[in-house]
């Protein structure tokens, strides 16, 4: 890491010795440390992340006294998808550490609330945004969502545009949930690979046939895969365009394109190759979009 | 005797053990209720719209008499998913929700985001973008105390010096239309620099505002300052020990109201603070009323900062000369065919930051405003965490409250400084 520091983000007092000081302190609880632009991370075990936020408030030298935030990355690749970051502040010796912790969606990490009662919002919010448990915090209630919200909203899994929309409805003259439908789909450019080309699925465009790769089509296509029978794709989709519904599909396909523009190119071109050669298979021509396309186009 | 004792200490405790005192001493009577009814505690609502809440605050209240027994905040009632929105849009494109974090100091709320990127790009910015961003977070924490310390003081009761405030907020705010073009959610700190440079003749105004605004700021100030009445209603209230302070993650006016003198903008400076003289004012008592000492002597040490920026101010480019990440002057866009097409790329796709992690805080008007972000390497940023300085003095509500009375909610709540928009992001 031999990365140029900007000279004019804020600077706290040199870190020389901490890794040293951190590491004799706290043993066999790290599992990794590592200095990245000026900042010291630390990942410890699960179980010892109390005892050892513990250490590093109250051994001399370290002195983090101050707990300023907690914060949740989700990872849905790892197998333990969820990390937790603690950033301690220390006031006498003008320090920042962070210090990591990773879990996944049915273990709880122990609580630090024991150690700063600030804790108490903080991991709330992280229960709240990611779903992940904090074992042994008193209040572990959701707090910066709705009452009565479902999910876990900052999950990479979970839609931008969320599950459900709220209005009032004068008909029955109470606030009502519906599920999301957006008049305009969520445009997710893929900058990373363009050349490779998004799956587009145009209203209008069923009758497209997958071309050749390399082709500006929809459908990425290998030459021998055999081409499936079109009831085959007809079971599960459904007969609105893709732009305006909402469905469990749409969200799949938006999420998809997502996922594309964050994947690594190799990873990119696999999936072209082999495992989902029948994902964009055009709509068949007997339905729904492709009828109103007709008429209203003459 | 032993049992009247204990009785007797459980009265002043809590004042609905009175009932078994008088079975101790008339034991004929059982445990049978005199006839009054029960002493229960009072739930109330406080908000979600109430004009002392400073926004969308719910708070439910345990009363006990007047007297408050426990406070639980209900927070979240303006969460519009910042945090998930920035992690779908370039980084460029996530600089305006920021603004809208706290909109009483939009441009401070930018700046913990730009310099959170620029660390992790390891990236340098002309001197004179240094000392822009620095004049213009400082006229920023202006513009939020005005804002705070009059309503803090309207919370109480008083309204002349509410509306003095508001003309100098007035004043800042066509500043910064000026400076930005827009009146509050700027969008002016990029990535790399500033978006436009100052012309003259707005920095010799910014002066003139400095030179001749402060007058009515003090005239404000001391209508309430040594108001008996508005003492009585700050004075020993919400008293925060120091350790308190520290275990509850305080920063800002908070924390220096407990005497800790406690400065991001001193103890890490960053931009030009350390080139700057500047004092930080600390309180002696870390009561309300401290409180909102502290933010008047800062904003007095704002107009110093900002008057020392106008004067320290060099000339040159407002930008990195880098065309990676700062867009080319527009002029130089309709001349140069490598100008235009750093303009395109940069306004399509953006430019892209280096993996990895970085927590930048910096010294908000409200207190420590902290930035973690992830970057995995794209155009985009993997998460942008925030941390809002309202979450852990909002969360001190609670013990800050307990045995005070109603009406000094209001007064606690005012020396917090809390605006929903950072509070629920």
């Amino acid at each position: 890491m031999t990365q140029k520091l900007a000279p004019h983000v804020p600077q706290t007092a040199s870190d020389d010795g901490v890794i040293e000081a951190v590491q004799a302190a706290l043993g066999a609880l790290i599992l990794d440390v590592k200095d990245h632009v000026g900042e010291i991370t630390v990942t410890v075990r699960r179980d010892g992340v109390e005892e050892a936020c513990r250490l590093l408030r109250d051994t001399p030298g370290l002195e983090y006294q101050s707990l300023m935030e907690i914060a949740g990355v989700d990872y849905p690749s790892r197998p333990e998808r969820f990390e937790v970051n603690y950033h301690l502040l220390s006031l006498t010796r003008n320090r920042r550490i962070r210090v990591k912790v990773m879990t996944d969606e049915v273990t709880p990490v122990p609580t630090v609330t024991t150690l700063w009662p600030v804790a108490g919002w903080l991991e709330r919010e992280v229960f709240d945004l990611y779903g992940v448990g904090f074992a042994g915090n008193p209040d572990l209630r959701r707090i910066l969502t709705d009452y009565g919200f479902e999910g876990h909203p900052l999950r990479k899994d979970f839609p931008m545009t969320g599950h459900v929309e709220m209005r009032y409805s004068e008909a029955e003259k109470r606030v009502v949930y519906e599920p999301v439908q957006l008049a305009q789909d969520f445009r997710a450019f893929d900058f990373l690979t363009p050349w490779n080309g998004p799956e587009y699925r145009l209203p209008g465009d069923e009758k497209a046939e997958p071309q050749a790769a390399g082709a500006p089509s929809p459908a990425p296509a290998t030459g021998q895969a055999p081409r499936v029978e079109a009831k085959a794709s007809t079971e599960k989709r459904d007969p609105k365009p893709y732009t305006t519904d909402h469905d469990e599909g749409a969200r799949k396909g938006a999420g998809q394109a997502q996922a594309e523009a964050r994947k690594p190119n190799e990873a990119k071109e696999a999936q072209l190759g082999g495992v989902k050669t029948d994902v964009p298979e055009p709509l068949p021509g007997n339905n729904k979009p492709a009828s109103q396309g007709g008429p209203e186009s003459q | 005797m032993t049992t009247t004792t204990q009785a007797a200490t459980e009265i002043t405790r809590e004042g609905k053990q009175t009932r078994r005192v008088e079975v101790s001493v008339l034991p004929e009577m059982g445990d049978q209720n005199l006839g009054d009814e029960a002493i229960r505690n009072y739930t109330i609502n406080f908000g979600p719209q109430h004009p002392a809440a400073h926004g969308v605050l719910r708070l439910i209240m345990e009363l006990d008499g007047e007297t408050v027994e426990r406070v639980d905040p209900h927070v979240g009632l303006l969460h519009r998913g910042t945090e998930k929105l920035i992690e779908y849009k370039t980084y460029a494109q996530a600089i305006p929700y920021f603004d809208r974090l706290d909109y009483c100091s939009p441009m401070c709320m930018e700046h913990s985001f730009v310099l959170a990127i620029e660390k992790l790009m390891g990236l340098e910015i002309p001197i004179r973008a240094q000392y822009i961003r620095t004049m213009m977070a400082e006229l920023t924490r202006i513009k939020n105390h005005m804002l705070n310390l009059g309503s803090h003081v309207m919370d109480v009761g008083a309204m002349t010096p509410n509306l003095w405030l508001f003309e100098i907020r007035e004043d800042l705010m066509q500043l910064y239309e000026r400076v930005s073009g827009a009146r509050m959610h700027a969008n002016y700190f990029r990535v790399g620099g500033v978006h436009q440079d100052i012309p003259p003749s707005v920095l010799a105004d910014i002066g003139d505002f400095l030179d001749n605004r402060l007058q009515l700021f003090e005239d404000a100030i001391s209508l309430v300052a040594d108001n008996r009445i508005f003492k009585q209603r700050n004075v020993d209230i919400g008293v925060v020990s120091r350790e308190d302070a520290i275990a509850w993650g305080f920063s800002g006016p908070m924390i220096r109201a407990t005497g800790l003198p406690w400065d991001i903008r001193k103890a890490q400076p960053y931009e030009v603070y350390d080139r700057i003289d500047f004092d930080i004012p600390v309180g002696t008592n870390s009561d309300c009323y401290d409180r909102f000492m502290v933010r008047v002597e800062e904003v007095r040490q704002s107009w110093r900062i900002a008057r020392q920026c106008l004067q320290q101010m060099p000339q040159g480019p407002i930008g990195t000369l880098d065309r990676k990440v700062f867009p080319p002057a527009r002029a130089e866009m309709k001349q140069s065919m490598e100008a235009l097409i750093h303009h395109f790329k940069l306004y399509t796709e953006g430019f892209h930051v280096p993996a990895g992690e970085v927590y930048v805080a910096t010294e908000s008007p409200k207190g420590e405003f902290g930035v973690y972000l992830v970057s995995d390497g794209t155009n985009k940023p993997y998460r942008c965490k925030i941390r809002p300085t309202a979450f852990s003095h909002l969360q001190a509500m609670d013990f800050m409250m307990k045995g005070h009375m109603l009406a000094d909610a209001t007064a606690v709540l005012g020396a917090m400084d809390i605006v929903f928009g950072e509070c629920d992001r």
